[in-house]
């Protein structure tokens, strides 16, 4: 079957990080926590694993005295994206088969 | 694993919700047309009463205490609009129990205020210049595009408002004549169709 399934996405909210980067250039972490209702532990431990995968790249600035952290998606991160998206559909159209 | 059309439903819906300001209230936009109505009959009747005919108003308006009193009557009917639109998308947000102030609806409230701000100040550029003729028509076009460009960043309806008012605004720029008209028509009637388009869409 083409397409790959990617055990990076089996955890949602690993899922949907990356669903949000697809679309968003970036995002910041305060924004994933409150979209995502997950707590900061959670929410650091599945964005650290998509970045040791190089799936998504951390950027870290400062806005005044505040940090910032934002995260944008890889390309290796947006063509397993794909491939993952490619893989569910095509197991769509098998099971309708 | 869950089932793939589930994973898939997932996924459109974070995209939608992280770059979609889908809150808009369609009411409030009922109710900026209805108060857009009410300023174009009391500017109607500033400018035209007794005459009750349509034409030219450039006589009039030269009147310069006239023309600062419907600019003023104009920023109310905004503000009033935009307070509404502001505390009703509010309250339909936290009904939905999401988030008001997002970078989405960042995204959307930059992208029509950046025409609209920028339309204002070419309608006190044309105030400034006595073209007053040509300030319904700058009006609609400004904010039909400011709609245009927010449209990407939430419901589908405000690409169609937007290009609506774009053309009610070409009309204005040529028949300055029923400039006031035009201007109801877009502010005032078009918000009521859309908005209650929006509203039995969305919000019921």
């Amino acid at each position: 079957m083409k397409g790959n399934y990617d055990k990076a996405f089996e955890n949602v909210v690993r899922l949907r990080v990356m669903s949000i980067l697809m679309v968003n250039e970036e995002y910041d972490f305060n924004s994933f926590k409150e979209i995502l209702e997950v707590t900061d532990g959670n929410l650091a431990s599945h964005l650290k694993n998509l970045e040791k995968q190089e799936y998504i790249e951390v950027n870290k600035s400062f806005v005044g005295r505040k940090p910032l952290t934002t995260y944008s998606a890889t390309s290796t991160g947006k063509k397993a994206f794909q491939d993952h998206l490619e893989f569910l559909e095509n197991l769509i159209k098998a099971n309708k088969a | 694993m869950k089932k793939p059309e589930q994973e898939l439903a997932e996924i459109k819906s974070m995209m939608e919700r992280s770059t979609r300001f889908l809150s808009l209230s369609g009411l409030s936009g009922v109710l900026a047309g209805i108060y857009a109505i009410i300023g174009a009959g009391i500017a109607w009747y500033w400018i035209y009463f007794p005459l009750s005919e349509w034409g030219d108003a450039a006589n009039e308006l030269s009147d310069s205490e006239l023309i600062w009193r419907i600019l003023f009557l104009g920023l109310v009917i905004m503000g009033l609009a935009l307070i509404t639109g502001w505390n009703m998308s509010k309250q339909k947000s936290a009904k939905a129990s999401q988030k008001f102030w997002t970078s989405a609806s960042k995204r959307f409230w930059q992208a029509l205020f950046i025409p609209v701000l920028l339309g204002g100040l070419f309608c006190f550029a044309l105030v400034h210049e006595h073209t007053f003729q040509l300030i319904p028509a700058a009006m609609l076009c400004f904010y039909g595009l400011g709609l245009v460009s927010a449209s990407h960043f939430t419901l589908g309806e405000i690409k169609k408002l937007g290009f609506s008012q774009l053309g009610f605004g070409v009309l204005a720029a040529f028949f300055p004549q029923f400039g006031l008209l035009f201007w109801a028509g877009g502010f005032g009637i078009l918000h009521v169709i859309y908005g209650s388009m929006m509203y039995y869409k969305y919000d019921r």
